[in-house]
């Protein structure tokens, strides 16, 4: 008895120590965030002498985080809204409306799920950049939806199927048309598959670096993922301002994390299993 | 009377199915097709010349020795990277399962690299390997640290494994915590009564039962590895002197630096084509060892 308790403290310790040296590379971002350059590069373990907001200042002026910020905000949320809106509808559709066409558009959605955004990349920059559409928030935030959509439909069309059909007959009965019966009946049960969906998109779109930086061109319209880029090529050696930089490209997503973390977890393990 | 009711399902089905259509067609569907006639074409950006030139781009791919010399690299990184990710995980995941206080901070601690994206990811491993690290190795005359790993080819090589597993085992972690708990406890407790030692339990029950799980994370750590190039393009920026281009970084580099736009979708599809040829087979061979509880 004595043996497994103390076998139970030493795995809980390990475990505890574990994720301290996991998260090591955080702390020592985090605390040379508050030194002047010249003190990182000198010792970059040291314990900050000061906590001191100057490289925070400099660097959110000089990477125009507040600009970068809203981008990313605004792209992450309105494609995700509108992914899991016409996914959710698609998916009913697909549920109900059993024919041919919709069975094969139903798998080549399947199949697209597996082709890597590497082989879209190149055609899609060419037919876009012809067209004079690259460069825009709205483009990147259709594309969005386009490589969404497919995951979205495929959660959503399974979990609708068991769904009783009966439920919406009442709703037909009483005189409602197909539209307010989804709107009304059916949306509200898929709060779990929309939680699932949000946080795997989330995670995706915020952090997405590569379509932005094929579609986004011009400073303005950059996202966090391409000012920080930028900030790093244009300072490479100015070590406090970066540091800074990067715990505040972290910050957003961290507290959305802290609020939402059991929704995350729960998402990312019912997300890989399906 | 009939009529009218199909023209109000065709209605129906516009509404519900349209913008999701729209959006996937014009995003993916098209652009995936002309991407594929592209490869057989002669296209360029300056003669936007569509004829028909067979095979030639594809042969031409695999003539070039860097691009080989690319691929066997990104291989390698492939390869290492989903050993030791999974391997992390999975253990992390079984300690975690086993009765450890505070479970679900620990879980949610080990997840957060995940919260981060592959540029981000990358600058932070930059700061360790080319400053944190250096600086202890001077100090305590570790000889292996004491110049930046990415100065030499084979140290940026393990710099690039190290951060991508460091990030992707908080992910599979979650997913082997999820296929432990179909393993169901009474199984484990006639193990144990009827004599079974830990190492038996593990080999001959936890890792047959939790197959699914396996099946799934190998899936995942090998296509995330085989597609990274945010992380490339802010950790090593394919240096030293082009040593380190994963296959990815290589074929943006020619698509839209070199305008070589054929010669890249050529090898993007023959990428994805030893993506999705590894994760099936691995797929097929780990479900013949799946057993039902």
């Amino acid at each position: 008895m004595a043996a497994q308790r103390i076998s139970g403290i030493l795995k809980n310790t390990i475990m505890y120590v574990g994720l301290f040296i996991f998260l090591l590379p955080f702390l020592l971002v985090i605390l040379n965030s508050f030194k002047k350059t010249q003190h990182f590069i000198e010792n970059p373990i040291s314990w900050p002498k000061s906590f001191n907001f100057s490289n925070y200042v400099e660097a959110f002026d000089k990477m125009n985080f507040m600009q970068g910020f809203m981008n990313t905000f605004l792209i992450t949320l309105f494609s995700v809204l509108l992914i899991i809106l016409f996914a959710a509808m698609t998916g009913y559709l697909f549920v109900r409306f059993k024919w041919k066409v919709n069975k094969i558009l139903f798998f080549t959605m399947l199949a697209a799920m597996t082709v890597p955004f590497q082989v879209i990349m190149i055609p899609l920059v060419m037919i876009y950049g012809n067209l004079g559409l690259l460069d825009s928030k709205l483009v990147l935030i259709f594309m969005y939806i386009g490589f969404g959509i497919p995951l979205g439909v495929f959660m959503f069309h399974g979990f609708i199927k068991g769904i009783s059909y009966e439920l919406e007959e009442s709703s037909f009965i009483d005189g409602c048309n197909r539209q307010r019966t989804f709107f009304q009946i059916i949306l509200p049960l898929l709060r779990p598959i929309i939680v699932t969906l949000a946080v795997l998109d989330v995670l995706w779109i915020w952090n997405d670096y590569l379509l932005p930086s094929l579609v986004l061109l011009s400073p303005d319209n950059r996202t966090l993922p391409l000012s920080t880029y930028a900030f790093f090529s244009s300072y490479s050696v100015d070590y406090g301002p970066l540091m800074a930089a990067l715990v505040m490209t972290i910050i957003p997503v961290l507290i959305l994390y802290i609020i939402l973390q059991d929704y995350v977890i729960k998402g990312i393990s019912e997300g890989a299993i399906k | 009377m009939k009529k009218n009711k199909r023209l109000n399902n065709v209605g129906i089905v516009l509404f519900f199915f349209g913008p999701a259509l729209l959006a996937f067609e014009v995003v993916f569907m098209i652009p995936f097709f002309v991407g594929l006639y592209l490869t057989f074409t002669n296209w360029h950006i300056i003669n936007n010349d569509w004829s028909f030139i067979g095979f030639s781009n594809y042969v031409e791919v695999f003539r070039d020795k860097t691009f080989l010399t690319q691929l066997e690299f990104t291989i390698w990184y492939v390869l290492f990277t989903v050993l030791i990710s999974n391997f992390l995980a999975f253990f992390i995941a079984l300690a975690l399962t086993s009765g450890v206080k505070g479970e679900r901070w620990l879980r949610a601690g080990y997840f957060t690299p995940n919260l981060i994206g592959g540029i981000v990811l990358g600058y932070l491993w930059q700061t360790l390997f080319s400053r944190v690290l250096p600086f202890l190795g001077e100090k305590y005359g570790w000889a292996w640290f004491e110049t930046s790993w990415l100065t030499s080819t084979d140290k940026a090589f393990w710099a690039l494994v190290i951060a991508t597993s460091w990030q992707l085992a908080g992910y599979l972690m979650i997913i082997y915590i999820a296929g432990f708990s179909g393993v169901p406890k009474d199984v484990l407790e006639a193990a144990s009564i009827d004599g079974a030692n830990r190492w038996t339990i593990l080999r001959k029950i936890v890792l047959r039962l939790s197959v699914p799980a396996i099946v799934v994370c190998i899936f995942l750590s090998l296509s995330r590895s085989f597609l990274t190039y945010d992380l490339n393009l802010s950790l090593t920026k394919g240096g030293p002197f082009g040593s380190t281009e994963l296959a990815t970084y290589h074929i943006v580099q020619k698509a839209f630096l070199s305008n070589q736009y054929a010669i890249g979708q050529a090898e993007a599809i023959i990428l994805f084509i030893i993506v999705a040829a590894v994760a099936l087979t691995q797929s097929y061979l780990l479900k013949k060892l799946e057993v039902e509880a």
